[in-house]
C-alpha cells in the first residue's frame, strides 16, 4: 500500500501569490488577478491585482506599526534585519527558481539572491550607527546644550524597481525599515513571485506586523494613490518616467511629502547601498537643551 | 392592531433564536451602498453622534473642547451637521450646558452610580436629579445588573420607574450594559423591562465592558423596541454605545436600523450613537469624498 503511494504521480501544490498587509496575506480587496509570465510568454502564477482600498489597508496597517517600530532600540532593529539575512538565506534555492523563471539564468539569480542577503547584512549593521554620523552637537551662544538627532519620517509608500524582481525591491526596503519607518512597496508587475516570497521571509524574521506592507499590481494604477494620501510621510519611485515623476511631484506636495526618486540608482553597484538611502527618509530634529553654563566658558565642574 | 398597555410577566422566559439573529445581522454588513447615500449616511450617522467623554480625569477644560468640537467638527467642511450631544458625569453637566449655549446640542449625562450602579436607590435618584438641576437634557442611567442576574425584575423595573420619576422633562436612557447581560435572551428580556418601566432610550453598554455595543445585541434590542410599538404603540430610541469607531460599522447600524424599525426612527430624535473617535472617522470619510484624497489624522481636532 505504502509503496503505491510512492509510485502514483501526484499533482504539484501550487502556491497562491498573495499579498502582504499587516502581518497578514489576504487576497486583493478588489478581488482581480492578472497572469504573470515571463518574457516568452511562459505562465508564471496568478497574482493578486491590487487595488486602492488595498493600498489603503497598508496604509493604515504601516501608519499603526510605525509607534512600535520606530519606538524600538536600533539595535534591536539590527537585528531583526540581520534575522531577515538569516531567513532569505535559508530559502536561497526557492528564491533562484522563480528568479531562474522569470527571466533570469542560473548564475545570475545565485549572485542576485547573494547580493540580497548581503545588503540586509549591511543595513542591518548601519541601524544603530548611521545616527551617529548624521547628528551633530551644535554650537550656540546662550546657555543651552544644543544637538540634532535624525528621526524616522513615517510611512514610506515605494514602488519597487519594475525591472527587478528582488535586488530593487530588497535595496528599496531595507534603508527604510532601517531607519525605523514603516512602509508600502508595490513590487515589480512583470516580476511579483520574489516579492511575494520575500513578504513570507519577512513574515518568518520577527519582523512586526504592518512595518513592511508588499502589493502587487499595476503602477500606472496605484501611483497616484501613492502620491496623494495625506497619511502618507514620503514616496519613493525608481523609473525614469518624467511624466510620472511630475505627477509625483505635484500631488505630493498636497501634504509636502518627501519625494525620493531613484532612477539613475544601480542596485546591482557598489553605489546600491550606501547610509545615505537611510538618510533619505529622516528628519534632523534639534533640541535646545536649558544647562547652567557653556561648556568650557568655566573650568572643573 | 390591538394596542395594550398590560405589563407581560418578566418571569416567564424569552427565547431568541442565537444562530438566527447573528445570521441576520451578518447579513446588514453585504449591502452595497452606493456614494450618495454613503455620503448623506455619513451626514446622518454625524448627527447622531452622542460625543462622549466619561473619564475619571475628565476636567472643566477637556469637557469645554469637546464641546467646542461638537459645533466645529470641522471648520474645512462648510455646512456639515453637528452632533446630537454631549455626552458628560453629572458634574460637569452645568459646563457643558454653559458651553455649548444656544447650539442646539443636547447634553446628556450619565446618572445611578455609573458605570457599575452599585449604590443604594437613593443616592441614584439624588445622583438623577443633581444631573437634571444642572441642565441635562438626557440621563444615561444604569440597571443593577446583579439584581437583574438574580431575577429580582421587579427590583429593576421599580428602579427604573423611580428615575424616570426624577428625570422629569429631561429624556431617560436605560444602560443595559449587554456584555455582563451575557446571553440574547437576558438582553432581551432587560429591553422589555426597561421600556414597560418608562425608557424613552434603550442603550447598549456603558463602554467600559467588553463586549460593548454589537450588531446582533443591537439588532435583538431593535426587534424588542419593534415588538413594543406593535404592542403598545409607543416608540422607544435605541441607542448601541461603545465598540463602533469606524463609519462604515455606522453606516452598517443604519441599514439594520432602517430594515428593522423603518424610517420613523432614522433620525437622532430615536436613534443615537454613543462614541468618541467615530466622529472623526466620518469626517475623514467625508473630506475624503470631497477631496478624493485619503486622509490622514493629523488634520483632524483630537477629541
Amino acid at each position: 500500500m505504502a509503496k503505491a503511494l510512492v509510485e502514483k504521480k501526484r499533482l504539484e501544490v501550487l502556491k497562491t501569490y498573495k499579498i502582504y498587509i499587516g502581518g497578514q496575506f489576504p487576497r486583493t480587496e478588489s478581488g482581480r488577478y492578472y497572469m504573470a509570465t515571463n518574457s516568452k510568454g511562459e505562465y508564471l502564477a496568478n497574482v493578486c491585482l491590487g487595488s486602492r482600498k488595498d493600498f489603503r489597508d497598508a496604509v493604515v496597517a504601516a501608519r499603526n506599526a510605525f509607534g512600535g517600530w520606530s519606538g524600538r532600540a536600533a539595535f534591536n532593529r539590527g537585528q531583526i534585519l540581520y534575522r531577515i539575512a538569516e531567513m532569505l538565506e535559508g530559502r536561497k534555492a526557492q528564491f533562484i527558481d522563480e528568479l531562474t523563471r522569470q527571466d533570469s539564468n542560473k548564475v545570475q539569480a545565485e549572485k542576485e539572491v547573494n547580493l540580497c542577503i548581503d545588503r540586509l547584512i549591511y543595513y542591518s549593521g548601519w541601524c544603530d550607527k548611521f545616527q551617529q554620523l548624521y547628528s551633530s552637537v551644535n554650537p550656540v551662544a546662550s546657555s543651552h546644550f544644543n544637538f540634532s538627532v535624525p528621526e524616522p519620517t513615517g510611512v514610506v509608500a515605494a514602488i519597487a524597481p519594475q525591472n527587478d524582481s528582488l535586488l530593487g525591491l530588497v535595496s528599496v526596503i531595507a534603508p527604510i525599515i532601517a531607519g525605523g519607518n514603516t512602509g508600502i512597496v508595490l513590487a515589480s508587475a512583470t516580476k511579483p513571485l520574489c516579492a511575494v516570497t520575500f513578504a513570507e521571509v519577512l513574515n518568518s524574521s520577527d519582523l512586526p506586523g504592518g512595518v513592511v506592507n508588499i502589493l502587487t499590481g499595476k503602477v500606472a494604477e496605484l501611483v497616484t494613490f501613492f502620491a496623494d494620501h495625506m497619511d502618507v510621510n514620503a514616496t519613493v519611485f525608481c523609473e525614469a518616467d518624467a511624466a510620472t515623476q511630475k505627477m509625483i511631484k505635484e500631488k505630493s506636495a498636497l501634504n509636502v511629502k518627501r519625494v525620493v526618486l531613484y532612477d539613475k540608482v544601480k542596485w546591482a553597484d557598489e553605489t546600491g547601498q550606501s547610509p545615505y538611502f537611510i538618510m533619505d527618509f529622516q528628519e534632523i530634529k534639534t533640541t535646545w537643551h536649558p544647562i547652567e553654563n557653556i561648556g568650557g566658558a568655566k573650568a572643573g565642574y | 392592531m390591538i394596542l395594550t398597555k398590560t405589563i407581560p410577566d418578566f418571569a416567564t422566559p424569552v427565547h431568541v433564536d442565537q444562530v438566527g439573529i447573528e445570521e441576520r445581522a451578518s447579513r446588514f454588513t453585504k449591502r452595497s451602498i452606493k456614494n450618495e447615500t454613503k455620503i448623506n449616511g455619513l451626514m446622518l450617522a454625524l448627527n447622531m453622534i452622542d460625543l462622549t467623554t466619561l473619564e475619571g480625569k475628565d476636567t472643566e477644560g477637556k469637557v469645554k473642547q469637546l464641546c467646542y468640537k461638537a459645533q466645529h467638527l470641522h471648520d474645512a467642511y462648510p455646512g456639515l451637521p453637528t452632533v446630537a450631544a454631549i455626552c458628560v458625569y453629572p458634574s460637569m453637566v452645568k459646563t457643558a450646558k454653559t458651553a455649548l449655549g444656544n447650539s442646539g446640542i443636547k447634553v446628556a449625562s450619565v446618572a445611578t452610580a455609573f458605570p457599575s450602579g452599585q449604590a443604594p436607590r437613593d443616592i441614584k435618584i439624588r445622583d438623577t436629579k443633581f444631573a437634571v438641576q444642572n441642565g441635562a437634557d438626557e440621563v444615561d442611567m444604569v440597571i443593577s445588573r446583579g439584581k437583574f442576574l438574580e431575577g429580582e425584575y421587579n427590583f429593576v423595573f421599580d428602579e427604573i420607574a423611580a428615575i424616570k420619576e426624577a428625570c422629569g422633562e429631561a429624556r431617560l436612557k436605560v444602560i443595559l450594559e449587554t456584555g455582563e447581560l451575557v446571553t440574547y435572551d437576558k438582553v432581551r428580556k432587560a429591553s422589555d423591562i426597561a421600556m414597560y418601566a418608562g425608557a424613552d432610550f434603550i442603550k447598549t453598554s456603558t463602554g467600559k465592558i467588553s463586549p460593548a455595543a454589537t450588531m446582533p445585541v443591537t439588532l435583538v434590542m431593535l426587534e424588542a423596541i419593534r415588538d413594543f410599538y406593535y404592542k403598545t404603540g409607543k416608540k422607544i430610541a435605541m441607542k448601541p454605545a461603545g465598540g463602533i469607531s469606524k463609519s462604515k460599522l455606522a453606516l452598517h447600524y443604519l441599514v439594520m436600523l432602517n430594515e428593522t424599525l423603518g424610517e420613523g426612527w432614522m433620525n437622532n430624535e430615536w436613534f443615537r450613537f454613543g462614541a468618541s473617535s467615530l466622529a472623526n472617522d466620518i469626517l475623514m470619510q467625508l473630506m475624503k469624498q470631497k477631496t478624493g484624497v485619503y486622509q490622514s489624522a493629523n488634520y483632524f481636532t483630537i477629541d
